[in-house]
């Protein structure tokens, strides 16, 4: 066969063109097609939105099997009872063996703590506040959001959602990156930049471990605790003075839907969908 | 034919000899692993492990990975073989401590003759002594 450069070039030259043009004809037919479908199922085109739901849907018409741990903080109660907030506060720092470094540093360890209404609810209005919420502080914690930003940023998957919604830390993963305590926006998570050993050489808790250093740590809902059938510590601090009440926010019957369902409660920023599982009665 | 062969080959003798040294000093002093067996602190509270003792010995920290797994990703805490007819819970602390309660004649004896340093006590408190 006579193999000259015009020949050639008219090889390339129209290989080239069906090369580009293929994959636009492909998505045509293919749009096509679907948009035929769209047509045909009644222009129902919200169809693919359904199935894959938004996450700050309001209105969840069908309950969630399985469990999802949630926590509603009487915010009154602890208004009423000006010690209970540090009780808390305390219990926990016992049971989770965290280390008391100076409040205010960047070294301090917090699970929970105590802060003020504007600094926990910064998207609600402050204009001309109340006594109440000027005066007392508010007690946050982790929000163990439904859809939490924290997970997502982990490249280790050393945080985690568990199958009881709670947003689990495995410290054992945890490289110190500290990706989860840009992405959390509560500051819910605090990192170890000393050796938590050098502040705590005698642990408070002899059943729970310590950290090292160069590990982010953050309330775990007590998950150790919720197996034995116990209340988180917290929780457990308040006793029957109902500020917080803890339980399966997924069963309709639960003590803590049932109190949802009587009181008027709020979250931390839930403009940003991540759907807190912490709730608060101010 | 090689010159100097004897020089060479006794050479050559002494050099082997040295740099297999530590392969048969040890060899012939079996002493180090007797006064293992010696330091080693047996737990009294119970007769019976999680497993067989020799699958403990070669393969304790393979089962502690597992547990961890468990435990942490399956949220499944509860060991699934009674041991004495008690069921346990997957925990270093609050089950293998419990039993061998001394790091020091326990752990530590064996991991310092194999010269292995587990991160497990960076954060896990051992039983105080």
């Amino acid at each position: 066969m006579d193999k000259n450069r015009r020949n050639f070039l008219k090889v390339a030259g129209i290989s080239t063109l069906a090369g580009l043009g293929a994959p636009a004809i492909v998505d045509r037919v293919i749009s096509g097609k679907a948009g035929a479908d769209v047509f045909a199922s009644g222009g129902n085109g919200g169809h693919h939105e359904a199935e894959a739901p938004t996450h700050n849907e309001p209105a969840h018409k069908e309950e969630k099997s399985g469990t999802r741990y949630g926590l509603v903080i009487d915010t009154r109660k602890f208004h009423a009872n000006p010690e209970l907030g540090e009780k808390c506060v305390h219990a926990c720092n016992q049971m989770h063996n965290i280390p008391q470094f100076p409040e205010g540093s960047k070294n301090e360890i917090k699970w929970i703590w105590l802060t003020n209404y504007e600094n926990a609810f910064p998207e609600h209005s402050q204009q001309f506040r109340d006594k109440y919420t000027e005066d007392n502080k508010v007690l946050v914690t982790c929000n163990h959001c439904e859809n939490p930003p924290c997970v997502r940023a982990c490249p280790t998957k050393a945080t985690y959602k568990s199958k009881d919604g709670i947003t689990m830390m495995d410290f054992h993963r945890c490289i110190g990156c500290r990706f989860c305590m840009a992405a959390c926006p509560y500051g819910a998570r605090s990192f170890n930049w000393l050796e938590p050993k050098t502040v705590l050489p005698n642990p408070t808790n002899p059943d729970y471990p310590r950290r090292m250093r160069g590990v982010v740590e953050k309330c775990n809902f007590c998950s150790d605790r919720l197996v034995l059938g116990e209340q988180p510590a917290c929780v457990a601090a308040t006793g029957n003075s109902g500020a917080m009440i803890f339980g399966n926010l997924n069963d309709p019957n639960s003590e803590i839907r049932k109190v949802l369902k009587e009181n008027f409660t709020i979250q931390r920023k839930p403009s940003l969908g991540t759907n807190p599982s912490v709730f608060y009665i101010v | 034919m090689i010159y100097n062969s004897g020089k060479i080959y006794t050479g050559l003798a002494i050099f082997v000899l040295f740099i297999t040294f530590p392969i048969w000093y040890n060899h012939f002093d079996a002493s180090g692993a007797d006064q293992l067996k010696k330091e080693l602190q047996k737990p009294t509270v119970s007769k019976e492990c999680v497993a067989p003792a020799a699958e403990m010995k070669a393969s304790h920290m393979k089962l502690l990975n597992q547990w961890r797994d468990e435990v942490l990703r399956d949220g499944d805490r509860e060991f699934n073989v009674p041991v004495e007819g008690k069921m346990y819970q997957k925990s270093l602390q609050k089950t293998c401590m419990k039993c061998h309660t001394s790091k020091k004649k326990f752990c530590d004896v064996c991991h310092e003759y194999a010269s292995v340093t587990p991160y497990c006590w960076d954060c896990h408190l051992a039983p105080v002594e």
